[in-house]
């Protein structure tokens, strides 16, 4: 499979399908920006806000993936449940809280810059390398296809996913129940 | 079908038109109403019945400066207004309006509105945040916490119908209680006998996720000046305001859609997109008469309400439709 087209024929820019190749370039950059400032911002509130951008740009490269409920489940969950509760969790802090460090780890510095070469060069490799094979479209994304599948072929990744929601909440309540003893 | 850039861009074009325009006019059309049940006349002056006012209160917002205030967070104070605004756009592109008249309809229309509905209290919490004003952080505090409670109910009563559906598009939903009143979602069948409650759990929940009164607690005037937009001026709080209104109707379509049979007639007569206008603005008149006539609640009277009878009544209500739709 080859992932190159000629420029001769890339759609122009002021068509549907270069309009569709915009926006997926300016997704493309939102995740990435909004990851960038999710690890870099001085402050926490930015964090969230480059966390939310990274999730809705993640969210667009699913719909570019003909998963639509993924796409929408990841901007229900992750920007309307997980953001919301990240920020209700700063919101109980302090709220002009200065900035802390920990000292800094081996990581930073020159060592730190190989490594993320070596890991995106690792990763470029085989996103290259590896041959994708086109997969059948599996549903068509209805509610009664989805709870098939997720009872009947991913049952097993059903139940983990499960067991993973039941020990957060066995260690939430660990922790919760610590604290209330001091 | 062919999606051509003119195409895609008249669509915007009119979702946006389409939106501002409501916004302009429940402005109005809500201060008259307060106007009329607070027996004062509102603004009358304007044009005949005051109506050119939005326009005059457009023009004094657009010509106004625009003011950050100083060690506010310039970035997230100017994203905040957008924000408020942009995710009622997107829901409208999946609203079918009647039979014909929709955008694109979505598989997972339910889902997708309630996606983006997820940004809006997005918006509160960076406008109350950014603007580095206390009563602004309050706001923003409570707005959070409003948007966790209430968004669950929701939810679950959204469940309930897709149940009996068995789908997420709009358009399904609406056809589905095609026919006569008695056919529409609202009206207690064998499987669901407690119908009107998840109505009344519905619209209760989406009072309290536009923030309108009684459960507008983002901008209590009484005890955080104006919450969340204190510190806006010109076309930012403008855009707050606009947000606000296309978010109700967004919410009144949703509640036609879901409850009062979509673009369907009572009698099962023509079925158009001017029955489905009624319904969504007999909705929003009704959501400002209630808007003037209840108190605002206190913050622990609005969150006991969502997590002790509206949480507990909902789930109840999910496990007898699954119970009944199973046995019969």
């Amino acid at each position: 499979m080859n992932p190159t087209i000629a420029l001769s024929e890339a759609p122009g820019l002021f068509t549907a399908d270069g309009l569709v190749g915009l926006v997926f370039l300016i997704m493309l950059a939102t995740t990435i920006i909004g990851g960038f400032i999710a690890c870099n911002a001085e402050r926490l509130v930015r964090a969230v806000a480059g966390l939310i951008a990274c999730f809705i740009g993640v969210a667009a490269l699913y719909y570019y993936l003909n998963s639509p409920f993924v796409a929408m489940m990841q901007m229900l969950i992750y920007v309307g449940a997980v953001c919301i509760t990240i920020a209700f969790a700063i919101m109980l802090a302090a709220p002009e809280e200065k900035k802390k460090s920990g000292p800094a780890g081996p990581l930073t510095g020159p060592l730190g810059l190989v490594t993320a070469g070596l890991v995106t060069f690792g990763m470029a490799a085989m996103a290259l390398k590896t041959d994708f094979i086109p997969m059948p479209k599996i549903n068509m994304g209805t509610v009664e296809n989805i709870g098939v599948e997720l009872l009947t072929t991913y049952s097993m990744v059903f139940e983990l996913v499960s067991i993973v929601l039941l020990i957060a909440i066995i260690g939430a309540l660990v922790i919760a129940r610590q604290g209330r003893s001091k | 079908m062919s999606l051509t850039l003119l195409n895609a861009i008249i669509a915007v074009v009119i979702a946006i038109g389409f939106a501002a325009l409501n916004a302009a006019y429940l402005v109005w059309a809500e201060r008259r109403g307060a106007g009329r049940i607070q027996r004062r006349p509102g603004p009358n002056v304007n044009g005949p019945l005051g109506l050119l006012q939005p326009l005059a209160d457009g023009a004094k917002l657009m010509t106004k400066q625009l003011i950050i205030p100083g060690g506010a967070d310039k970035a997230l104070f100017m994203v905040a207004p957008v924000l408020a605004m942009a995710p009622a756009i997107m829901s409208f592109v999946t609203i079918p309006f009647s039979d014909v008249i929709v955008a694109r309809s979505m598989d997972l229309g339910v889902l997708m509105i309630f996606a983006f509905a997820s940004l809006g209290s997005m918006s509160i919490l960076f406008a109350g945040w950014g603007s580095r004003n206390k009563y602004g952080v309050m706001a923003s505090v409570r707005a959070v916490s409003q948007a966790i409670s209430y968004e669950v109910p929701m939810l679950i009563t959204v469940i309930t119908i897709v149940m009996m559906t068995g789908s997420m598009n709009l358009h399904d939903l609406a056809t589905s209680q095609a026919g006569g009143f008695w056919h529409w979602n609202i009206i207690p069948s064998l499987t669901s006998p407690l119908m009107p409650v998840s109505f009344l759990i519905f619209f209760i929940c989406s009072l309290a996720e536009t923030n309108r009164a009684p459960f507008d607690l983002g901008e209590a005037e009484s005890e955080l000046v104006a919450g969340f937009h204190t510190e806006y001026g010109s076309m930012g709080f403008g855009l707050f305001f606009m947000g606000e209104y296309a978010n109700i109707v967004i919410g009144a379509s949703l509640i036609t859609i879901l409850f009062l049979g979509g673009w369907g007639c009572p009698f099962g007569l023509f079925p158009s997109v001017f029955w489905f206008l009624l319904k969504i603005y007999l909705l929003i008149a009704t959501f400002i008469w209630i808007r003037w006539t209840f108190p605002r609640t206190t913050i622990y009277g609005l969150l006991n309400l969502s997590w002790k009878i509206l949480i507990p009544i909902s789930l109840f209500n999910l496990l007898l439709t699954a119970g009944l739709l199973k046995v019969f």
